[in-house]
């Protein structure tokens, strides 16, 4: 029960984000309507993403700080549901980008692709893809431990710079970017309403804790199995 | 430290100039890949476009010409090298010998570009200058991922795969750039910008190699 307080927390924090999700007032804006409540779960995605890819860099350092067979788990099934986020993030942003600027602003698909949180999230994609396909060329635990530990350090290291970069490259629909060459990347605070505040900040916490769960029970396992192949 | 560079940079070198024929077989990629592409365009193609197939062509040369740097080396001779080097300067001296590789190839495939599909570039040295920025940009990349795939027994298909996704916003970044050679306007101090950006990408990628390497490089 003691250590078990942030899972039940996640789950009151998810009910809550759902209930009131999907009844609270929200501001009726033009083109969004009530799409708008999408960003309880579409930018949560997000931010749950880039929380288990932190982690999983945290344990790829802890791993050449100190290499043991644990290290390397945590850091390979975090990047996993990382990158599980980070597709539920692509899905809930296609239903958005349907219902707003594919069909009210008329964009076509292509100017779409070409959003820098959509490249930027493609990189971090694309690179753990490779991270997998890297941990999938060894026979050795050990070396593929360590070589896969420099990837994600590395890869992790220059990803975060492109995600600051690239928005300055790229104009942007996303809102916090007016559309010029210099719009700012970030989310900004003052732009949510403060009903909305009141939901989007559980439910970023709530859907980064059910990552993290998810994570333990998938750790578990792998160590389980680690544990019966060695006594095998 | 700075001995121990300059001696194995040497000794790259001449590995080099000894095996000609991998200088030349890259050598034959980039005029094989260009003449492709001028057989494949009609017309000499608008500055926008010949800017990009530059780059790209410079990303596939890096591949092919830097994938072998830790590839050649046999087991017994990576041993001898870790009895004598330190790995700090093994690592620079790989980046620095695939850095001037890199961009003797770059000048190369400008020339051709030059001969065969036209020369939209108004300011040379500018394009040059950003070229030779882009060029340590990829080639840096993609010696730390060479010797990445070279530890998972695999060829260039890893690097590529490894490689790709983290070069793609320093490849975005240099294209944008060499935009001002072809007479864009851009907001004064944004190439300025650009390019410090460019440069601290590249020293962040030297300080990590350095830091990274000597873990790969243990057995």
């Amino acid at each position: 029960m003691k250590n078990n307080w942030w899972k039940i927390l996640s789950l009151i924090l998810l009910v809550y984000t759902i209930i009131a999700g999907f009844l609270f007032p929200v501001p009726a804006l033009p083109i969004l309507n009530e799409t708008i409540r999408n960003l309880y779960f579409h930018v949560c995605m997000w931010f749950g993403m880039m929380i288990l890819f932190i982690i999983s860099f945290v344990y790829s350092i802890k791993y050449l700080n100190k290499p043991s067979d644990k290290n390397d788990i945590y850091a390979s099934v975090y990047a996993a549901i990382g990158s599980y986020y980070g597709i539920l993030g692509y899905l809930t942003g296609f239903i958005w980008v349907n219902a707003t600027w594919l069909t009210d602003k008329g964009q076509s698909l292509g100017t779409v692709l070409k959003e820098p949180k959509l490249i930027g999230a493609a990189i971090a994609l694309l690179i753990y893809g490779a991270y997998f396909v890297l941990r999938g060329s060894f026979t050795d635990i050990d070396k593929r431990a360590r070589v896969s530990a420099v990837y994600n350090i590395f890869a992790f290291a220059l990803l975060f710079p492109s995600i600051w970069i690239i928005p300055r490259l790229v104009g942007s629909l996303h809102p916090g970017a007016p559309g010029g060459e210099s719009g700012n990347p970030a989310l900004n605070q003052r732009d949510i309403d403060p009903i909305m505040r009141m939901v989007f900040w559980p439910a970023v916490i709530g859907w980064t804790l059910l990552g993290v769960w998810i994570a333990t029970l998938k750790i578990r396992m792998q160590l389980l199995n680690e544990k019966k192949l060695s006594n095998e | 430290m700075t001995q121990q560079i300059i001696a194995l940079l040497k000794k790259d070198l001449l590995l080099e100039f000894r095996q000609k024929h991998t200088f030349y077989s890259i050598l034959l990629y980039i005029a094989a890949t260009i003449f492709v592409i001028y057989l494949s365009l009609a017309e000499p193609p608008e500055p926008g476009v010949w800017n990009s197939l530059f780059w790209v062509i410079q990303l596939f040369v890096c591949v092919n010409a830097v994938a072998k740097s830790f590839l050649q080396d046999n087991r017994g001779r990576q041993l001898y090298y870790y009895s004598i080097a330190s790995p700090a300067a093994f690592i620079l001296s790989k980046l620095l010998f695939n850095v001037v590789l890199m961009l003797a190839m770059s000048l190369i495939s400008l020339l051709l570009f030059f001969i065969f599909l036209s020369n939209p570039v108004e300011d040379m040295s500018r394009f040059v200058l950003i070229m030779i920025i882009g060029g340590c940009g990829i080639s840096l990349v993609f010696t730390l991922m060479s010797a990445i795939a070279a530890k998972a027994q695999q060829n260039a298909a890893l690097v590529a795969i490894l490689g790709f996704p983290v070069i793609l916003p320093q490849l975005m970044l240099v294209m944008r750039m060499s935009q001002v050679a072809f007479a864009e306007v851009f907001r004064s101090g944004a190439v300025l910008q650009l390019t410090l950006l460019t440069l601290s990408m590249d020293v962040l990628v030297v300080i990590l190699a350095v830091i990274l390497f000597p873990f790969l490089w243990k057995d």
